[in-house]
């Protein structure tokens, strides 16, 4: 009896010609020659390139795994794509868009400044006390806004996860690099503030160049860490604001680390944020100490948050799919 | 180096179901506390209140390169977490897979699409969650376009696109991923017949570009068609592999033919009424799954009514496999329903479909017993299935594909 529920047509009829056991065999038989040399058939579809056929063991995993920064390389271009898309949707259906950007820590700075620096006068090193909180929230509003983006990053996308296979890691990791694209606009706004309170730039700035990445490290690991437990325990969104309000009373954010007792501040540095945003406001503001204890500290720190995160994200990532 | 494309041995998969799992299915932070806290020295990993389920069991095969792998069983048979470990989003439990080559999936079409995203944008985006080089995308992006259709409106944001210039967009940038290997489940079910041609015309061609592909679909005239063999799946386990043919009919033979009748489970409870069996029949009363074109389906419905129900009608709804709705009957429909009583007893219906009236192709039927609009008192959705074969039909004459095929009367008179 031949079943034939929709491919009625001429077009389909055809189609089941080519299905013969002879000419199956036949393109076998042609596939097998080329896959002696180790490249992927040609056939209807020619390859721009060819390519080596990857063998991949699919097994069940034990105990911790290692980082595949191979793959995450390959995956470069989902990672800007999605990046871009965050950024893009972002701004829809507003009607300042892309000024918010630009707006959101200059008016928090703005308030901090009146309350902080005119009211309750904390000290702020004889640096225009704006200037000193901006400059401080640079690094500070990207690991914040990071850490939330990315916190919901996997769970947002719950039906993509539950039915591609792409390194999980990409999502909370292209949350954050979205979150760049404000930074560096954050970063344009400096200048223009330097420029209007007529701050000298001095050779400092150059330390951004390992203070950014020190930054990306930190936020990254974190941001993995977080968004993975996230995924089982959706509590830590809950708790998130809570830990980055403490988490940034605990930084030299809107206070100098001056007004921190002498011997409490090594320990006080095991905050790798408190080296990052100390040395953010060295590099921008200049000053006579260089802060080399907490920056060095923020570098190690960095390093080791980053790659705990990356480990724990790779531990439980297995049953992602199932969980989520 | 072999021409075998994938290689599984004694893969398995168990899905454990938490006895302690809270209301959202997973823990919170309290809970997991609460129990290290109730009993701290009991092992974290102790697995007494978990209950396991084994959705893939022990699956050996071995597919070879440019081979068309059609894979069929019933719903919860495992077919979906097969290809789910072998695109590597979930992780077996034992055993393991060998995959030689680039694996794409087309598991569900379009996710990944943002509504917000213009076509061009997703196409884009969707094509490098499946794992696509942007300069790929950009080599075949108008033939991604013009496959799909949609010229006009790739600046468009994909909310405002129709399901079926959706789904053609998602296919299309799935169908010019070039995996060695593809997974596609149940992806023909969707869009219109034209486009489901396309879509299967394609597979084909990318299967005879020397790619392989692992078929899942409910569509056995598909299977058949397109699939050089298949397997057969039955509650994890793989109960058998041959030629596609010989494993559809060997499927259509021992499982479907059960899909015809349904047989309330013990235990399960209602409110008031209760449907007993239901069940496809031919003309002799027997149970049957499929029909020539040209036989009437007789469909008995046995039920108890426990309590008086006024105003409860007993309805069939009746759809395609494809989800399009195809015919509602209710007993009530010929009575005014505020006037109709139903008493306590039991009963049994029985309703006909005509000959040549539904088309050729694998119908679906869920039964409700309703106050229409207020109260649903039992319900069997999709548990009973037929299948009207080509056989005896007036499509079999012509390449007609019709939704309906009645036997319509002309009369032709010579008028002058």
């Amino acid at each position: 009896m031949k079943r034939n529920n929709f491919l009625e047509e001429n077009g389909v009829d055809q189609l089941a010609d080519v299905h013969e056991p002879n000419s199956r065999e036949a393109a076998g038989a042609a596939m097998t020659a080329n896959v002696s040399l180790g490249q992927a058939p040609a056939g209807a579809f020619p390859r721009t390139k060819p390519v080596e056929v990857r063998h991949i063991r699919l097994q069940p995993t034990q105990g911790w795994a290692a980082i595949n920064l191979y793959e995450l390389w390959e995956f470069r271009d989902l990672l800007l794509i999605l990046a871009g898309r965050d950024v893009r949707l972002r701004f829809k259906q507003t009607a300042l868009g892309v000024i918010w950007v630009i707006l959101q820590p200059l008016l928090a700075s703005g308030i901090f400044a009146v309350i902080f620096g005119y009211l309750a006068k904390l000290p702020s090193d004889g640096k225009p006390y704006l200037l000193f909180v901006y400059s401080a929230m640079l690094p500070w509003n990207f690991f914040a806004a990071s850490l939330q983006r990315a916190g919901n990053s996997l769970i947002g996308e719950s039906r993509l996860i539950s039915k591609v296979y792409f390194p999980r890691m990409i999502m909370p990791i292209s949350s954050s690099a979205a979150v760049l694209v404000d930074f560096a606009v954050s970063l344009t706004v400096m200048v223009v503030l330097m420029l209007a309170y007529r701050v000298q730039p001095t050779w400092n700035l150059l330390a951004l160049a390992a203070l950014i990445p020190v930054m990306l490290l930190t936020t990254t690991g974190v941001s993995l860490f977080l968004s993975a437990l996230n995924v089982y325990y959706r509590d830590f969104m809950y708790a998130l604001p809570f830990i980055l309000q403490v988490w940034m009373y605990g930084s030299p954010l809107v206070y100098s680390v001056t007004i921190i007792p002498e011997e409490w501040r090594l320990l006080y540095a095991l905050n790798p944020m408190v080296g990052v945003i100390e040395g953010f406001r060295w590099a921008v503001l200049g000053g006579q100490a260089v802060p080399i204890v907490p920056m060095g500290m923020a570098g190690v720190l960095g390093c080791w948050f980053f790659f705990a995160g990356a480990m724990v994200f790779r531990r439980v990532e297995r049953y992602f799919a199932d969980v989520i | 180096m072999s021409d075998i494309a994938v290689r599984v041995e004694g893969l398995s998969k168990a899905y454990r179901i938490r006895a302690s799992r809270g209301q959202y299915g997973y823990r919170t932070l309290q809970e997991e506390v609460l129990s290290l806290l109730r009993s701290p020295f009991r092992l974290r990993n102790s697995r007494n209140d978990q209950e396991t389920i084994w959705a893939l069991d022990d699956i050996y095969c071995e597919i070879r390169r440019g081979e068309l792998l059609g894979i069929v069983g019933r719903n919860g048979a495992g077919k979906t977490t097969f290809l789910k470990i072998l695109c590597r989003i979930t992780e077996p439990t034992a055993g393991h897979a060998d995959i030689f080559g680039r694996v794409g999936s087309l598991l569900e079409v379009g996710t990944g699409f943002h509504p917000e995203l213009t076509g061009r944008e997703n196409v884009f985006l969707n094509g490098a969650i499946l794992g696509m080089r942007r300069s790929e995308i950009r080599c075949k992006f108008d033939e991604i376009v013009s496959f799909a259709e949609i010229e006009k409106f790739i600046d468009t944001p994909v909310k405002r696109y129709s399901t079926g210039m959706h789904m053609r967009l998602a296919f299309s940038v799935a169908a010019h991923l070039e995996p060695e290997i593809l997974l596609v489940d149940e992806v023909l079910a969707v869009g219109d017949l034209a486009f489901q041609k396309k879509c299967l015309g394609k597979m084909d061609e990318v299967a005879r570009g020397g790619r392989t592909i692992f078929f899942v679909s409910h569509n056995l005239g598909a299977v058949t068609r397109l699939c050089g063999s298949a397997i057969l799946l039955d509650q994890g386990k793989l109960v058998m592999s041959g030629p596609a043919s010989d494993v559809v009919k060997h499927y259509e033979a021992k499982h479907l033919a059960a899909c015809a009748e349904w047989k309330r489970p013990a235990g399960w409870n209602s409110q008031g009424f209760e449907f007993v069996r239901i069940c496809v029949e031919d003309s002799e009363g027997r149970p049957c799954f499929l029909f020539r074109g040209d036989e009437p389906i007789f469909v008995r419905i046995d039920y108890s009514v426990r309590r008086p129900l006024p105003g409860c009608q007993v309805a069939m709804f009746l759809a395609t496999s494809g989800g399009l709705h195809v015919l509602s009957s209710a007993d009530s429909d010929a009575e005014n329903v505020s006037s109709l009583q139903r008493n306590p007893g039991n009963f049994s219906t029985q309703l006909s479909i005509p000959a040549h009236f539904l088309a050729a192709g694998l119908y679906v039927a869920s039964f409700t017993a309703h106050l229409p609009l207020q109260t649903t008192y039992d319900d069997v959705p999709e548990q009973v299935r037929f299948e009207v074969s080509r056989a005896g039909s007036l499509e079999s004459l012509d390449s007609r594909k019709p939704i309906v095929a009645p036997l319509i009367e002309w009369q032709t008179e010579k008028s002058s």
